[in-house]
């Protein structure tokens, strides 16, 4: 957490502590649920031809 | 190259189970060399290595780690040979903002992305195999070459690194809107996982 309150005595400041700390961790998973979209994003578009034609190319060769 | 004992059975076998692996060598290529073009390069060669070495593989076992091995090994051989990469890689990832054409996610997948790759490379697909790729600590580390805890402190690292980056200048603590980049993800991973 960059946005840490300074340090206060008191009830009041390990709420925000807490408060804090959950943010900080459904910020966490945010980014986990994006990055992962950003992977599967790609994971779901279709492979170019290039791929199995040089596949299969490779493939020929053992024939 | 090829073991005696193989049978034109292992081989289709084999290629069917590269070929379903290929998306997956796609994306995590994307991730690492932050350019479509030289992702699909990098991919394509991959593929080629892990089916010229294919007697070597072991049916059964994880082929998903052991050809994201030879990815990795790859990109980081190619790396070695253009001294120029690093200077390149900043030239690519500027050009892939530009270059990503989605639709569904405009301005906070180009930030994660950005912000993605101005990490360190080590700690970048640390990330991205633990945290999208699927894989566990565990078997990042096999991929990676590392131990296990390096590859927790890489990814603890990483993560702590990618939330910063999206939060620094413009985040507000008190403020009803975070930084643009993080409200913008904080909204869009609701909707993902709402519609998922």
């Amino acid at each position: 957490m960059t946005e840490k309150t300074s340090p206060k005595p008191g009830d009041r400041t390990s709420e925000k502590d807490a408060a804090g700390l959950e943010e900080a961790r459904l910020r966490q998973q945010a980014i986990g649920i994006k990055l992962r979209h950003m992977f599967d994003t790609v994971v779901n578009e279709p492979v170019p031809d290039e791929f199995l034609e040089i596949l299969k190319r490779a493939d020929e060769k053992r024939r | 190259m090829r073991a005696s004992e193989r049978s034109a059975g292992d081989d289709e076998a084999f290629k069917k189970e590269l070929v379903g692996l290929i998306p997956h060598l796609r994306a995590f290529a994307r991730t690492l060399t932050g350019d479509p073009t030289a992702a699909d390069d990098l991919a394509q060669d991959a593929m080629v290595k892990a089916w010229d070495a294919r007697a070597s593989y072991q049916m059964g076992t994880n082929m998903k780690a052991w050809t994201f091995m030879i990815l990795r090994n790859q990109f980081y051989s190619d790396r070695r040979r253009s001294w120029r990469q690093s200077q390149l890689d900043q030239e690519a990832a500027e050009r892939t903002l530009v270059a990503v054409d989605d639709p569904e996610s405009p301005v906070a997948l180009d930030e994660l992305r950005l912000a993605l790759n101005g990490l360190p490379a080590e700690q970048r697909e640390a990330l991205i195999l633990v945290g999208a790729g699927g894989f566990a600590y565990e078997e990042a580390a096999e991929i990676c070459g590392c131990a296990v805890g390096t590859v927790k402190s890489r990814v603890s690292r990483a993560r702590r690194a990618l939330q910063g980056a999206l939060e620094r200048g413009d985040y507000e603590r008190d403020g009803q809107a975070a930084g643009d980049a993080m409200g913008s993800i904080l909204a869009q991973a609701d909707r993902l996982s709402g519609a998922g």
